[in-house]
């Protein structure tokens, strides 16, 4: 029962990240087709960033100028790259933010090293909030909570309550009819792009001590956010929602659950050895093959629901 | 026998309808033409005859055979070719590859991985017989995407009844043409429909008197009058509802 | 893509000449022995050269954005491990010139599968189902033991005793010239391939999806065959990996190795045939060779990859072919000069953005590995301004001068093209 509370709640607060990132991911596609690459390097820059400008002036400034940073970087990526590669096609674009992954793990290698950084909860949320079972649950990660919710509830006031973030919901389902209205300005692309660059950087300034500052989170981290996106539903933030909550959730739980197909096998009384791959496939304990079960569930939703869970739009 | 024949289809677009209940028979070697205002529903009334959109409800046969479930490759394979209102051609193969392509399943190579093109002397016998029939044999290896778009629509014209389809399907195949262009293309069309039957839709009403045996007109996705060219012209609800407003 | 011409024709003589000459270059005829670098080198083109090729029946052909591609190479790589310890152990009685074409049947056992799932989708999802693929293969080779040996991979011995003509395979020459004749009926193979109605097919649903529809073709199965075919082709460059290396470790279907194929093939450009394998020859000489010099590759790689994709979408080999015309009209030489001024700020700008990269990669990986940057066999002082300032100024002065001479090449470049037009025409 205690595993099951803690795996919940570390399960939640996952899953905000994991939103944080796939929902500037989806804003981002929905608005101009094009799947972003770059966007965990983005979360990577915006993890480095925040552990350069914490130093100079403390981890609660970081907070705000580091996303702004990445927001910046963002605007400039789509000013000069992608609208420059645009008339080139969708896969020249997709092929444009792929080629900023290699430059953006390089260039973070070039300047930062490739040690981990000693990118550490601030001390003032540096205390155990309250402890379940025996088990303490860290305040940062509550500040995590606080901040994606916080984050969460900001963009769906924006969507709803602004002109720009009318043309974006329009964007989401029918981008066709946007354009023709007139409303196909580069500023609006430029905005998304950078605005979700923006939530991408803020998900690494609270991810990136969270988890570690190194080279290698960028490519930890994206294929999970878009098997997110994917399985949300392109074009549907609430999709993506429930997808992140869901992998967040499947990640930790995964962990803990440690039977495999065999056990379940085993009071019928079929024994299984583990000496071809096939037996393998079977015997492994599920908490070793959770890092296998988003790609695996991403390409069977994609099967049977080519839309995704929630995606109102064929991709 | 019918060449193709439609009982009572509809088709919704969330909650309206845009196609009301239409019923058409068409006969083997016909040349028929459905006219119409704006966003009478004719484009969709194709697309739902040749299978890029399913239908709400209703019956389409060709040759009296179902294929309102089917999906458009095995329509085509049934017999049936259309052309796009908006030009549809392979834009970085060549002119002469894209006759090629119309050319293909209908003379059975279905997707053989094994057989040289350059060695099928029938096939390209064929295509080269219909580059020079649509007068862009001097046009061959250039891209098919670098043509004027008078010489793009001939192309599609081409690759529409290159399969050797009984039934043909053309989407506004004069539009944006000019009056030597618009006479070309019809004689053009005239030539290599013969003996076929063909559905056209056409905003021209020269054209459209010209050519057509019959003539469909289609309001608000309905069909309001069906028949001959005199009697269409003659009817008080077409002149009403149409052919009026355009003499305005 | 019509049949190469007697000029291109020439062409490919002159590559295969070259590639089974080039070993012989390097060999030292005193001692008798070969360069093991040169040859490994070599080795790793012909396998790259399978791969980009491969990768770009679908990318380049098909119109399909793939990001598992390495899963077949890979996946032809381990099953050709288990095949030589079979065949060592003298269980599998077939000779070591035939074993890299199991490997390929591997390779499309796998890719009817996944191709099968994949091909129902198009663009985008299509690419999120194959990446969603390669990271699967990946996380399952490091989970699962007994045919993928985990973090260790799976070793064998490539003397399996048993050859159709004789030969032991214990030199890497006898090795090179396997992967030659592989490489060579692999590429013949794929040319083949882009002359029959299927991949004709495959360019047809590329360029116009619907079209193909409506042409008697079901666009599915043609990519679904296509895919297989080059999960096929793939599969038998990573048996040739196994042979060559004697190992097969993750490395070999992870993605990095798919993003290697993707990059080759748009860098050789993917709208000719020849020019993956430009692309594969190109990026494995640069790897080789600057990975010696320098820990920036990627960065350059990169770099390079997003210049083409914003000036360059028809890669080098379609840079090369926009001279045809021009060159048939015999006024090549009046871009020699626009040429020629190009060079000098061009370099400036190479210059000093691969002066500030490898300022910046010595202060910090560099001097964390305790290495010293040292040019024509003096140390820099990477602290001193002097080397960053002559760098930026390189950089940025070289990049104001090339758009400048850009402008006036391009010019030159368009009244050129305009002449030939006028004389078409006449």
């Amino acid at each position: 029962m205690e595993i099951f509370v803690i795996s919940l709640l570390n399960g939640l607060v996952y899953g905000m990240l994991l939103f944080m990132l796939a929902s500037g991911l989806t804003l981002i596609f929905s608005m101009m087709g094009v799947l972003n690459f770059a966007h965990a390097s983005i979360y990577m820059i915006g993890a480095y960033l925040a552990f350069q400008v914490s130093r100079v002036v403390g981890f609660f400034p970081a907070l705000i100028i580091a996303p702004l940073l990445c927001g910046a970087i963002g605007a400039a990526i789509e000013i000069w790259g992608l609208r420059k590669v645009h008339h080139n096609g969708h896969i020249a674009e997709l092929l444009f933010t792929f080629g900023l992954v290699f430059i953006v793990q390089r260039g973070v290698q070039m300047t930062w090293g490739m040690l981990p950084m000693p990118y550490r909860v601030p001390a003032l949320l540096d205390f155990p909030l309250f402890q379940i079972y025996g088990a303490n649950f860290p305040a940062y990660r509550a500040f995590m909570l606080l901040i994606s919710g916080g984050m969460l509830l900001s963009t769906w006031l924006l969507l709803k309550k602004t002109r720009v973030g009318l043309i974006i919901q329009a964007a989401l389902t029918h981008p066709n009819m946007v354009s023709a209205l007139g409303h196909n300005v580069p500023m609006v692309f430029t905005t998304v792009f950078a605005g979700g660059c923006l939530l991408a950087g803020l998900a690494g300034v609270i991810g990136g001590n969270y988890q570690t500052t190194e080279p290698g989170m960028a490519e930890a981290m994206g294929p999970i956010v878009f098997v997110v996106v994917v399985f949300g539903g392109l074009g549907s933030l609430a999709g993506c929602f429930i997808a992140s909550i869901l992998m967040g959730m499947i990640q930790t739980f995964a962990v803990v659950i440690d039977y495999s197909v065999a056990d379940l096998l085993r009071p019928l009384g079929l024994a299984l050895k583990a000496d071809n791959l096939l037996m393998e496939v079977l015997t492994v304990p599920i908490a070793r093959i959770g890092a296998l079960l988003p790609f695996a569930m991403m390409i069977l939703i994609l099967l049977f629901r080519p839309r995704g869970l929630m995606g109102t739009r064929d991709t | 026998m019918t060449a193709l024949s439609l009982r009572d289809v509809r088709k919704n677009f969330g909650a309206t309808e845009i196609i009301r209940g239409v019923t058409l028979d068409i006969q083997p070697g016909e040349r028929h033409c459905i006219i119409g205002p704006n966003g009478a529903g004719k484009t969709t009334l194709f697309n739902l005859i040749s299978g890029r959109f399913p239908i709400t409800s209703g019956e389409i046969s060709l040759n009296n055979t179902r294929i309102d479930q089917q999906p458009p490759h095995l329509i085509n394979r049934a017999g049936l070719s259309r052309s796009f209102q908006i030009t549809s051609i392979f834009q970085r193969l060549s002119v002469f590859e894209n006759l090629r392509c119309a050319l293909l399943w209908s003379m059975g190579y279905r997707y053989s991985f094994w057989s040289a093109l350059w060695r099928q002397k029938a096939l390209n016998e064929k295509a080269e017989f219909l580059l020079e029939d649509l007068n862009l044999a001097s046009r061959r290896d250039i891209p098919a995407g670098l043509l004027s778009y008078a010489e793009q629509r001939a192309l599609e014209i081409g690759m529409t009844i290159a399969g050797g389809a009984s039934v043909i399907l053309l989407d506004e195949p004069t539009a944006g043409m000019s009056n030597t262009e618009t006479d070309y293309a019809m004689a053009l069309i005239r030539r290599v429909t013969q003996g076929k039957t063909l559905l056209m839709v056409e905003h021209d009403m020269k054209v459209v008197f010209d050519l057509a045996d019959t003539i469909t007109v289609l309001v608000y996705g309905q069909v309001i009058a069906s028949g001959p060219p005199e009697t269409v012209r003659s009817s008080r609800a077409v002149q009403e509802a149409y052919l009026g407003a355009l003499e305005e | 893509m019509t049949r190469s011409g007697n000029g291109a024709r020439w062409i490919w003589v002159f590559a295969v000449a070259l590639a089974l000459a080039v070993p012989w270059a390097f060999h030292n005829f005193q001692t008798g022995r070969d360069s093991g670098f040169v040859l490994s080198m070599l080795s790793q083109m012909g396998m790259m050269v399978i791969l980009s090729l491969s990768y770009n029946m679908l990318l380049g052909q098909a119109g399909l954005f793939s990001l598992c591609h390495a899963t077949f190479f890979g996946i032809g790589g381990y099953a050709t491990v288990h095949f030589l310890n079979a065949a060592g152990a003298g269980s599998l009685p077939l000779p070591m010139e035939v074993i890299p074409l199991l490997s390929g049947l591997t390779g499309l056992g796998l890719a009817l599968i996944f191709g099968y799932m994949a091909t129902k989708q198009r663009a985008t999802a299509f690419a999120m189902i194959t990446m969603g693929i390669g990271e699967l293969m990946a996380t399952a080779a490091l989970m699962f033991h007994s045919f993928f040996g985990g973090e260790g991979g799976v070793t064998t011995n490539r003397m399996i005793d048993h050859s159709l003509f004789g030969l032991t395979y214990a030199s890497g020459m006898q090795v090179y010239y396997l992967i030659l004749v592989w490489t060579l009926i692999c590429a013949g193979s794929m040319y083949f391939l882009t002359q029959t109605p299927l991949g004709r097919m495959a360019n047809a649903t590329r360029d116009n999806y619907e079209r193909a529809q409506f042409m008697g073709y079901d666009p599915r199965v043609v990519r679904f065959l296509q895919f297989s075919l080059s999960g096929l082709f793939a599969g038998v460059g990573g048996g040739l990996y196994a042979i060559t290396y004697e190992i097969v470790t993750f490395d070999a279907l992870a993605a990095p190795l798919s993003a290697n194929a993707l990059l080759m093939a748009y860098i050789g450009g993917t709208t000719v045939f020849g020019g993956p394998i430009l692309g594969a020859v190109l990026i494995t000489l640069l790897q080789s060779g600057v990975s010696l010099l320098s820990n920036s590759w990627l960065v350059y790689v990169g770099v390079l990859f997003i210049s083409m994709v914003m000036f360059a979408p028809a890669g080098l080999s379609g840079l090369i072919i926009a001279h045809g015309p021009i060159a048939a009209a015999g006024r090549l030489r009046r871009l020699t000069v626009p040429y020629l001024r190009l060079v000098v700020p061009f370099l400036a700008l190479v210059l000093g953005f691969v002066g500030l990269v490898e300022l910046m990669s010595f202060l910090t990986i560099g001097a964390a590995q305790g290495k010293k940057l040292v040019l024509f066999g003096s140390a820099i002082n990477i602290e001193a301004t002097q080397p960053w300032l002559i760098s930026v100024v390189c950089l940025l002065g070289g990049g104001a001068w090339l758009r400048w001479e850009a402008r006036a090449f391009h010019r030159v470049w368009e009244s050129l093209t305009a002449d030939l037009k006028q004389r078409d025409r006449v």
